[in-house]
C-alpha cells in the first residue's frame, strides 16, 4: 500500500510539473516570437497541454489521496480542451482580417489569394 | 518534497503570468494584447488548480471551470468586436 502511494505521489508530481514547465514555455513563445500568429501557435498549444497536464494531475491527486472522484475537475479538461484552440482560431482570424502584417521573412501565403478571390465574388454578387 | 514541488511550479506559474504581461503591456497590436490575456486567463486555471492541493480542499474546484468559460467568453467577444466593429449584430428590418 506504501508503495502504491509512493509512486501515485510521484507521478503527479511528474505531471504537475511538466504542466507548469510547459506553461513556462509558452509565456517564453510569448516574448521571443516575433509575429502574432508565431505567437498564437506558441500560446494556444502549449499553454493548453499545460493546464490539462496540471489539472489531470490534480484530478489524481483528489482520487487517490482524498478519495474524491471531482467530475467538475473532468468538465474542466474537456471544456478547456475544446475551447482553448478555438479560442486561438478566432483572435488569429480578426488578426489577418484587419489586416496586421506577418513575420518580414514569411514567404507564403495562401490566404491572401483566397480571400482576394472571395471578396471579388461578394462584389460581383453586389453588383447583380 | 511534494510541497517543494508545488511550491515550485507555483513560483513557475508566477514567472509565467509576469512574462505574459510583459506582451500585455508592450504588444504592437491589440491581437497580442487579448492573446496574452487569454493566455494569463489559463495560468491562472492552473494556480486555482495547485493551490487547491496546497490547501487540500475541493472548495475551489467550480473556480476553474468559472475562469475556464469566463475566458473563452470574453476572448470570443473582443475577438468578434475587433473583426466586424459590433458583438452581438442587430436583425435587419427588412
Amino acid at each position: 500500500m506504501e508503495t502504491i502511494r509512493m509512486i501515485g505521489e510521484i507521478s503527479i508530481g511528474i505531471l504537475i510539473l511538466i504542466g507548469a514547465l510547459l506553461s513556462a514555455l509558452s509565456a517564453f513563445g510569448l516574448i521571443r516570437l516575433p509575429d502574432v500568429y508565431l505567437r498564437s501557435h506558441a500560446a494556444s498549444k502549449s499553454a493548453t497541454l499545460g493546464v490539462l497536464c496540471i489539472l489531470f494531475g490534480v484530478f489524481l491527486y483528489f482520487m487517490l489521496d482524498l478519495e474524491h472522484v471531482s467530475v467538475k475537475l473532468l468538465l474542466g479538461i474537456v471544456f478547456v480542451f475544446i475551447t482553448s484552440p478555438v479560442a486561438g482560431h478566432l483572435n488569429a482570424r480578426a488578426a489577418y482580417r484587419s489586416g496586421v502584417p506577418l513575420w518580414k521573412h514569411s514567404n507564403r501565403d495562401d490566404l491572401k489569394i483566397a480571400l482576394k478571390k472571395e471578396q471579388e465574388q461578394e462584389q460581383v454578387e453586389s453588383e447583380k | 518534497m511534494f510541497d517543494t514541488i508545488m511550491l515550485l511550479t507555483m513560483c513557475m506559474l508566477s514567472i509565467s503570468i509576469v512574462i505574459a504581461l510583459y506582451r500585455v503591456i508592450k504588444g504592437p497590436s491589440i491581437h497580442d494584447r487579448i492573446l496574452a490575456l487569454d493566455s494569463i486567463g489559463y495560468i491562472v486555471i492552473g494556480i486555482v488548480a495547485v493551490l487547491s492541493i496546497m490547501l487540500d480542499s475541493h472548495a475551489y474546484l467550480e473556480t476553474i471551470l468559472l475562469i475556464g468559460i469566463l475566458a473563452f467568453l470574453s476572448t470570443v467577444a473582443l475577438s468578434k468586436y475587433m473583426e466586424g466593429g459590433v458583438v452581438i449584430e442587430r436583425k435587419s428590418d427588412d
